[in-house]
């Protein structure tokens, strides 16, 4: 399989596609492909909706948490922004699903089986059972009546919760697209940051900095789980890695990175200041989680493009199998 | 046991699981298949363009073409060189004003083949699929129920051949069926019917593996020691496919995946890392909770 014949064909591709003087991060490997059409289906997801989706999800399931943990730790603020916020961003998210379907209005046709092989029918139970629960929490919080049903519903949603935020990666890891499958060991510790990352965000830059402690945390901790897992993806996936560092991808990550480490650091910063000056910690501390949000919606982004650049070029699906298959003759495996 | 998979799907005394051989050695390239295709399931035209590659204006399957006819140009080496080319690496027109000498030192060759949906034995577009639109037939052929299909483009993203896909006219996801309907009456599909060359053979699995391998040693014994089968083996990262070729170069060379693996295969590896994660996310709220009273 090597030889002359390929080079000028693949150089064109490559050509055409690095325009910036982009540098490969290994070299490229010679393949042979059919004129330079995909191999792959580029997902048909819309970015804003399924991006969307994936914030929305995480947001929502980490907020629930919170949520419960203000209402032991008698932080009502909390709780309220918390549980309001989980209500908001999962009904917003079942609109970015429903909006992605070719046919919105046979959306009920999601629940129509309960299939375990396929994620977004599992997904889809869950949040049948999620999405009723945080409605339930937040307005008893709003009208606060039915206190004993709100507390139960609070704790449902705590506890389905961190699987509404982490589903979401089984969900596009369980594609053919190769810079999400190879990912499906850490993607859902990625996607679990962000969304701690997110729900303490939204609680930083809602909540008076008295209530706010536990989300100050919840943000150093998250960030560090959801860059840690990024690097360590993106380091064990191979030659799908490479979709992560080409141009579209490569700027939502950079800002993912630089807006959540940045969020971060300025919350753990803002309790310091909030203790002296109130008045100058408050406004920190609402910049640390307006940055902390979009850090976790540009990581969505950033993911979400890394896929649909490698389902669209032919070289990360033929390389990786074709190198396999070397691997395996030279083993002498069938 | 792989061909038993109609039974697995809960059909009772099924009949022998049917498929497609296609012997791309015999391909000519005239494309009856993909109009028998077209004409018989009614599928609507789906643009009109004129590519440069080669014979090829189709470019590949989709929502609105079930068979493809893939037509590779490629000039194979001198003797004793390396096989193998990238379709492009031959400029038509040079190659035929050079046609008395011999360019480059070899000669230009076509490939054709006729692609075609594979009806996976572990379909990954089968079991993405959230609302049970796609199915498993008693013939162990893999279709869509259009009326079912709420257009959520999973099986889209999940197939490893990029053979499915959504039509932008209705939202609905669209591929071969191995012509159910005609099945159903103990007919051929309409392609295997229309081939010229019996390039596009259709029969009970079993019977077109013996065929296959027979095909293949007596090409092997004539010297074409690059005929190959593709998605025949039981034992390949999709449990073989139903549709399976004779090819005479890589599966690459013809826009096809070298090896396919279903994306499900590594399912419950993902549902173990995202209960992990779960439960790690759980723990990091408990910790923000614990401890300092603020
Ligand atoms: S080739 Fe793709 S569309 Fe056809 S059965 Fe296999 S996974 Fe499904
Ligand atoms: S687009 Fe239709 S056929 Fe494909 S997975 Fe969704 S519901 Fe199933």
């Amino acid at each position: 399989m090597s030889g002359g014949f390929r080079d000028g064909a693949r150089d064109a591709g490559r050509r055409r596609r690095r325009g910036r003087g982009e540098q490969a991060v290994v070299p490229d490997a010679e393949f042979a492909s059919y004129y330079g059409r995909p191999v792959l289906k580029r997902p048909e997801w819309k970015p804003l909706d399924v991006a969307g989706y994936l914030f929305l999800g995480g947001l929502a399931g980490a907020s629930s948490l919170l949520a419960a943990g203000a209402d032991v730790t008698a932080r009502p603020a909390l709780a309220r922004t918390a549980k309001l916020g989980a209500a908001g961003a999962i009904a917003l998210s079942l609109a970015a699903l429903v909006h992605d379907l070719g046919r919105p209005a046979r959306f009920l046709l999601m629940l129509r089986v309960f299939k375990p092989t396929s994620p977004m029918s599992m997904g889809s139970w869950l949040l049948a059972g999620y999405a009723p629960l945080t409605m339930a929490a937040a307005a008893a919080e709003v009208s606060g009546r039915y206190r004993t049903a709100g507390a139960a519903a609070t704790a449902g949603a705590a506890a389905l919760g961190p699987a509404v935020a982490t589903y979401t990666a089984v969900l596009i890891s369980d594609t053919a697209v190769p810079s999400w499958h190879e990912g499906y060991r850490e993607m859902p510790y990625v996607f679990a940051g962000s969304g701690a990352t997110a729900a303490a965000g939204l609680a930083l830059a809602a909540v008076e900095p008295a209530q706010t402690g536990p989300a100050r945390r919840t943000a150093v901790l998250g960030a560090v789980l959801e860059l840690g897992a990024l690097r360590l993806m993106r380091r064990n996936m191979g030659q799908a890695a490479e979709a992560y560092e080409e141009d579209r991808p490569r700027a939502w990550l950079r800002a993912a990175e630089v807006l959540t480490a940045g969020g971060a650091a300025l919350a753990a910063g803002g309790a310091a200041l909030a203790a002296g000056a109130a008045g100058r910690g408050r406004v920190l501390t609402a910049l640390a989680g307006t940055a902390l949000l979009a850090g976790s919606a540009a990581l969505r982004l950033g993911v979400f493009h890394a896929g649909v650049v490698s389902a669209e070029d032919p070289r990360y699906t033929v390389v990786p199998q074709r190198d396999r298959l070397t691997a395996r003759s030279r083993t002498g495996e069938p | 046991m792989t061909d038993d998979i109609a039974r697995a799907a809960g059909h009772t005394d099924p009949p022998p699981r049917m498929g497609f051989f296609t012997d791309t050695s015999v391909c000519i390239g005239c494309k009856a298949c993909e109009v028998a295709c077209k004409e018989w399931n009614a599928i609507p035209e789906d643009g009109l363009e004129l590519t440069g590659m080669s014979y090829d204006n189709t470019q590949g399957l989709g929502a609105s073409t079930w068979r493809h006819v893939a037509f590779v140009e490629q000039r194979t080496p001198p003797p004793g060189a390396a096989h193998g080319g990238a379709p492009d690496d031959v400029d038509v027109f040079d190659a035929a004003r050079n046609l008395t000498g011999s360019p480059g030192g070899g000669e230009v060759r076509w490939l054709m083949a006729s692609d075609v949906c594979k009806h996976c034995t572990h379909a990954a577009c089968l079991d993405v699929c959230p609302t049970g639109s796609l199915f498993r037939t008693e013939f162990g052929s893999v279709v869509v129920q259009e009326d079912i299909c709420n257009g959520c483009g999973y099986c889209v993203s999940a197939c490893p051949y990029g053979v499915i896909e959504r039509r932008p006219e209705d939202g609905r996801a669209w591929k071969c069926t191995l012509c159910y309907d005609r099945l159903g009456v103990g007919m051929e599909p309409a392609c295997a019917k229309s081939c010229p060359t019996e390039s596009i053979q259709f029969g009970p699995l079993e019977e077109l593996r013996e065929r296959a391998a027979g095909r293949l040693a007596q090409l092997h014994a004539a010297g074409a020691g690059d005929a190959r089968l593709y998605g025949e083996d039981p034992r390949d990262g999709v449990g073989g496919d139903g549709a399976f070729f004779l090819l005479l170069d890589e599966p690459e060379v013809y826009g096809l995946p070298p090896d396919p693996v279903v994306t499900t295969r590594d399912l419950p590896g993902m549902w173990r890392h995202a209960a992990a994660a779960a439960v790690s996310l759980a723990a990091l709220a408990v910790a923000g909770f614990a401890g300092r009273p603020r």
